[in-house]
């Protein structure tokens, strides 16, 4: 990752090749959260492609954050928060009775907005997770384990001599792709991110964004981001979302489309999402 | 002090300095008076004890005589009853702390009373767990309440507040993102708390705990009720020994006839303010050493 530099991307010529295959890995249908009494998202109804990049874009507080959370049932660990509709993940209800959450999250991991590193070694930072999971390895394995999410991350090159040292050490964009590589250590099948360049300066948002265009071949990624020039240039299909206020006042979010991202950005169907694209709100 | 910034009024900007500097003076005299009798109440107790300072004080039990008298039985007793006292605070503490942070749900009313009470019972007179404590050896049929293990545990439910309080605060501090991180990797919520949320906690939870132990160290109150105000010239021996404590030896030797017993409690005052700020000075220690930030 780091010896293939920023500029030198061939994400056009994957792009049309992921675009032409859609093969859901997840159906969400008329998705409804609620915390306590409040209902925050209404009626969503969209489908993940398999090794694709989706992006979800919209304006604050149109849920596209609290959706994303719900993929990986971390939104469940909010006190009072509730789902409604379906969620499919590879033919099986998420939220079916008879399925662990924890194995969900195992599967399905998650990079946050702020590069939240453990505080410990970069090496035992990779480590947890298998560890907590319960795979069984002796120390040759575990050493493998964590040069091999390393290496996919594109942060073997620039740690291997530190890994003992602190998480902490490392800068912003490195933080961020030792979580990424954290989240790659227990071999998860989707990948959902955060906003996880939010916090990053344009360099490090670059190693990211080709970091997650290399990685898609192998996982699902979702990607929620305030930045439609990311979306543009990472994803295949875009999920625009926003805010509307319902007759008593309460402010929710909902799914104004989902297409194919280059369909999005230059002609989209619905002309809340043309407005949001070229500047005129949000 | 004064200078013109062209916009306010001169003289209500000095009026307004006036006002701050006297009120500056009187906080300035507060620590003063507060800072004074400290220093006071200390200079006069250590010239008290001067003539006692000795090694018979740790080494000898309590006589009569009050030249051949020491608190050894006293400092023993403190230091056997507060070792127990942290082993029956300490566990509970920390898992009740645990639980309500990291497990129990806020929205719930009967969590939100536990906690409110658990805020008011740190702040009940310390005499009243005695009594409770009273009352609960007797139901266990103890016909002498003076035992090491009524001591422990009136002194036990006197500091489990505190800690409960401080280990919550601790884990509060742990940001919610190594939780998050924790949680999204696949791991329990016991597991997230075990190898993340406490030991990232550790040094907040030792820094209350040590707090705590020293309070319960310089406690006299709950054990007076007990009848530790006794005469042992043996070391504490077992659960259900007789014991005194260093606040309690304290008690009565200042309240004993002979000039020399007197002497002999000043030095003890001293040597339990020194116990006592030892032990704050390693909370400090730990709480600056071990600092985390995130």
């Amino acid at each position: 990752m780091t010896e293939s530099s920023i500029g030198a991307r061939q994400m056009t010529v994957k792009h049309s090749d992921r675009v032409a295959t859609f093969n859901p890995i997840m159906e969400i249908s008329n998705l409804d959260v609620y915390y306590g009494d409040f209902h925050a998202v209404r009626d969503i109804t969209l489908d993940v492609g398999r090794n694709q990049i989706t992006a979800f874009i919209g304006p604050s507080g149109c849920g596209k954050s609290t959706v994303l959370r719900c993929l990986n049932r971390t939104n469940d660990l909010v006190p009072g928060a509730r789902v409604d509709g379906r969620i499919d993940y590879r033919g099986h209800d998420l939220y079916g009775p008879s399925v662990d959450a924890i194995e969900v999250r195992r599967r399905i991991g998650m990079v946050f907005q702020k590069p939240n590193p453990f505080p410990k070694s970069i090496f035992d930072n990779i480590a947890y997770g298998p560890r907590v999971t319960g795979m069984k390895m002796n120390k040759s394995e575990t050493e493998d384990l964590v040069e091999y999410a390393l290496t996919r991350a594109g942060l073997w090159g620039e740690v291997k001599d530190k890994l003992d040292q602190s998480g902490f050490a490392l800068s912003g964009g490195q933080q961020q792709r030792l979580c990424i590589a954290r989240a790659i250590a227990v071999e998860p099948d989707i990948l959902l991110m955060d906003e996880p360049c939010a916090s990053l300066d344009p360099i490090a948002t670059a190693l990211i964004e080709d970091l997650m265009i290399e990685l898609v071949s192998d996982y699902t990624v979702v990607i929620v981001t305030h930045n439609m020039q990311q979306a543009a240039r990472v994803s295949d299909r875009t999920a625009f979302f926003s805010a509307k206020v319902d007759d008593r006042g309460q402010r929710y979010g909902h799914l104004v489309e989902v297409d194919l991202t280059t369909k999005i950005f230059t002609n989209p169907t619905d002309t809340r999402t043309e407005d949001y694209i070229s500047g005129r709100f949000g | 002090m004064s200078f013109d910034v062209g916009v306010t009024n001169k003289s209500k900007n000095s009026e307004s300095n006036i006002k701050s500097m006297l009120f500056l003076g009187v906080l300035w005299f507060s620590l003063f008076v507060a800072f004074m009798f400290l220093v006071i109440l200390l200079v006069t107790t250590f010239m008290n004890g001067i003539g006692r300072y000795d090694l018979r004080l740790f080494t000898e039990y309590n006589n009569t005589t009050p030249k051949d008298a020491g608190a050894r039985a006293a400092i023993l007793g403190s230091v056997f009853v507060v070792s127990i006292t942290a082993l029956l605070a300490i566990p509970i503490g920390i898992a009740s702390a645990i639980y309500l942070e990291e497990f129990a749900d806020k929205t719930k009313w009967y969590n939100r009373a536990i906690e409110l009470n658990i805020q008011n019972l740190a702040a009940v007179p310390a005499i009243l767990y005695g009594m409770l404590t009273l009352g609960i050896l007797s139901l266990m049929g103890f016909k002498n309440k003076n035992v090491v293990f009524g001591g422990a545990l009136a002194l036990a439910l006197l500091i489990l507040p505190v800690i409960i309080l401080t280990t919550r605060e601790a884990l509060r501090a742990v940001p919610q993102e190594i939780r998050d991180g924790s949680l999204a990797l696949g791991a329990t919520q016991l597991q997230t708390v075990g190898r993340q949320t406490l030991p990232a906690a550790v040094p907040g939870i030792a820094t209350g705990t040590i707090l705590a132990i020293s309070r319960a160290m310089g406690e006299a109150a709950p054990l007076l009720l007990l009848g530790a105000l006794v005469f042992i010239t043996y070391d504490p021996n077992g659960l259900t020994a007789g014991f005194t404590t260093m606040p309690i030896q304290i008690f009565g030797w200042t309240s004993a006839p002979q000039e020399e017993f007197k002497t002999l409690a000043a030095a003890a005052i001293i040597l339990l303010l020194a116990i006592l700020l030892t032990l704050n000075a390693i909370a400090i220690f730990i709480r600056n050493k071990f600092a985390k930030r995130w």
